[in-house]
């Protein structure tokens, strides 16, 4: 047991080690770094009073026939995904193309493609929000578009990877029976991958679900908005009832869009 | 032989054209009336153009000499999602015994732990974010917390999905020789689930960098802080530095722990 454990190299046995005292230098530097004095001392009294809000939900604030309600705040919300999925599902299916591999000669196109998608993909979606409130004005426009925008890094990289990993046969018989390129990527290549493409969106469509539900936070319309204010004037009771809104829209949204992924694919 | 081919292959019937058309017809009067809803047309992305050309033309050139200003808030974000990352990490692994079936074999535990979890995930980052800056007050300790929450529940969900799939092989053998529940865990399911658990903390850690980068929108902490202020501000040169810098740590970390992550599995 010790000769074995002796003719191993010393940096294999000390390596684990070197890796915890790093780690737990890198965690004591951001403990360090990190500046909590701001803490309020009412916390424990506000957590209790949201808690409570969570008990007493405003129920009165569901449904206003004039004005301002939970409903129409979650319909909004709905809305700005659904058409940010829309736009960005067609938005990126030239970058699609452009990205996949086996749709240009050149190794180099489909790499850049992929370059500026990763790109667009680290690009945080609040940040396109707020550039968008300033180019369009607060409102769901710009929460639309920014969904629309950021989107297509995900979306755009998922619809490259169905057309790479599509069956050549039906491409090879149409450009043999001399098809224009044009022909081959309506009759061949589509009917593939839009199932798929279908399902990616659905996908997509859920997460930007949560996203949109945020976006208010920033100015750019939905349920977040209305949050905010009663985050703000310290409403409890209204931010509970948004917030449960917000958790059953969302479950809803997935079990719905869950079901029609499985019919589709 | 014929016969059998026959049957082998039988003629799928088409669905009926009508079908196609009232799907299509219903999809897109499902758009129309969200455009017309949130009024978004494609009218008023025309008119917001011009408008989105200027921001850009003032985004350049970059503030450069705004760069050390903006370093110490960027390790700040940084440090929030590391210290938010690893609470969150630590506090998924109870949570992900609990869930899994193979460990917790009574589901009447497992089944509210899983409920729970479910429904920390249907809230958005951002969303964490603005309720814990209500309750602990602005500065970074809100956004740490928003990081914990949220990091907790996507690793809890990642993992207890990676238990379920681990060889049973180990947990058989150590119940059949009278193995106690923790000595199970210790030496049969840890072993295994853990280069998953650190690959998914690697994960997390990649989203939650680019998560921590928008918390200080809702006065959570990080460079999001310095972000708005320039916006406010029309500083457009400096919220291209900011958006940049962002941008670039972002893709540095992402492609770092994707080479670890893929060293682990």
């Amino acid at each position: 047991m010790n000769s074995i454990s002796a003719r191993r190299p010393l940096w294999h046995r000390i390596r684990p080690w070197v890796w915890i005292a790093v780690l737990i230098a890198v965690y004591l530097w951001a403990f360090n770094g990190l500046n909590f004095e701001g803490v309020q001392s009412t916390a424990k009294s506000v957590s209790l009073s949201i808690l409570n809000g969570f008990m007493h939900p405003d129920w009165d604030y569901v449904y206003d026939p004039e004005g301002e309600d939970l409903l129409r705040g979650l319909l909004e919300t709905l809305t700005i995904s659904i058409l940010g999925t829309f736009v960005s599902a067609f938005l990126c299916i030239p970058f699609a193309f452009w990205a996949a591999a086996n749709m240009s000669k050149l190794r180099a196109i489909s790499g850049t493609g992929k370059v500026v998608l990763s790109v667009i993909r680290v690009f945080p979606e609040m940040i396109v929000a707020i550039l968008f409130i300033k180019a369009v004005g607060p409102g769901s426009f710009a929460g639309v578009l920014a969904l629309g925008v950021h989107s297509v890094g995900m979306l755009a990289k998922l619809y490259a990877e169905s057309i790479e990993s599509i069956d050549q046969g039906p491409s090879e018989a149409l450009t043999a029976a001399g098809a224009s390129k044009l022909q081959v990527l309506w009759f061949a290549v589509l009917p593939q991958v839009i199932p798929q493409f279908f399902s990616y969106a659905l996908y997509r469509f859920e997460i930007n679900m949560r996203s949109a539900t945020t976006l208010g936070l920033v100015g750019a319309g939905g349920i977040g908005t209305p949050l905010l204010f009663a985050l703000t004037s310290r409403n409890w009771n209204r931010v509970g009832v948004i917030l449960l809104g917000i958790i059953i829209l969302v479950i809803l949204t997935d079990l719905i869009s869950g079901w029609i992924r499985k019919k589709i694919v | 032989m014929s016969a059998n081919t026959n049957q082998a292959s039988p003629v799928i019937a088409a669905p009926p054209r009508y079908k196609r058309y009232a799907t299509w017809a219903l999809f897109l009067a499902l758009i129309i009336v969200c455009s017309i809803q949130t009024e978004v047309t494609p009218y008023q992305l025309i008119r917001g153009l011009p408008q989105m050309g200027f921001l850009l033309g003032e985004m350049v050139p970059p503030d450069w000499s705004y760069l050390p200003k903006i370093w110490e808030p960027m390790v700040e974000t940084i440090q929030i999602a590391l210290v938010g990352t690893m609470l969150g990490g630590l506090l998924a692994i109870p949570f992900a015994l609990l869930c899994a079936y193979n460990v917790t074999s009574n589901r009447w535990v497992a089944m509210p732990v899983r409920l729970i979890l479910n429904l920390v995930r249907t809230i958005p980052d951002l969303l964490f974010a603005a309720i814990f800056v209500a309750v602990f007050g602005i500065g970074p300790f809100a956004g740490m917390l928003a990081i914990l929450f949220f990091s907790f529940g996507l690793i809890a969900k990642l993992t207890f999905e990676a238990i379920e799939s681990i060889d049973p092989g180990p947990l058989e053998a150590m119940t059949a020789v009278g193995a106690n529940k923790l000595q199970l865990i210790v030496f049969a399911v840890l072993p295994q689930a853990m280069p998953y658990y650190m690959s998914y903390l690697l994960y997390a850690f990649e989203v939650n960098v680019r998560a921590a980068s928008v918390l200080g929108l809702v006065g959570a902490g990080g460079i999001g802080l310095l972000l708005d202020r320039s916006l406010g501000l029309f500083r457009y040169d400096r919220a291209a530095i900011i958006i940049l810098l962002t941008l670039a740590v972002v893709l540095v970390i992402d492609y770092a722990s994707t080479v670890v992550r893929r060293k682990l599995l």
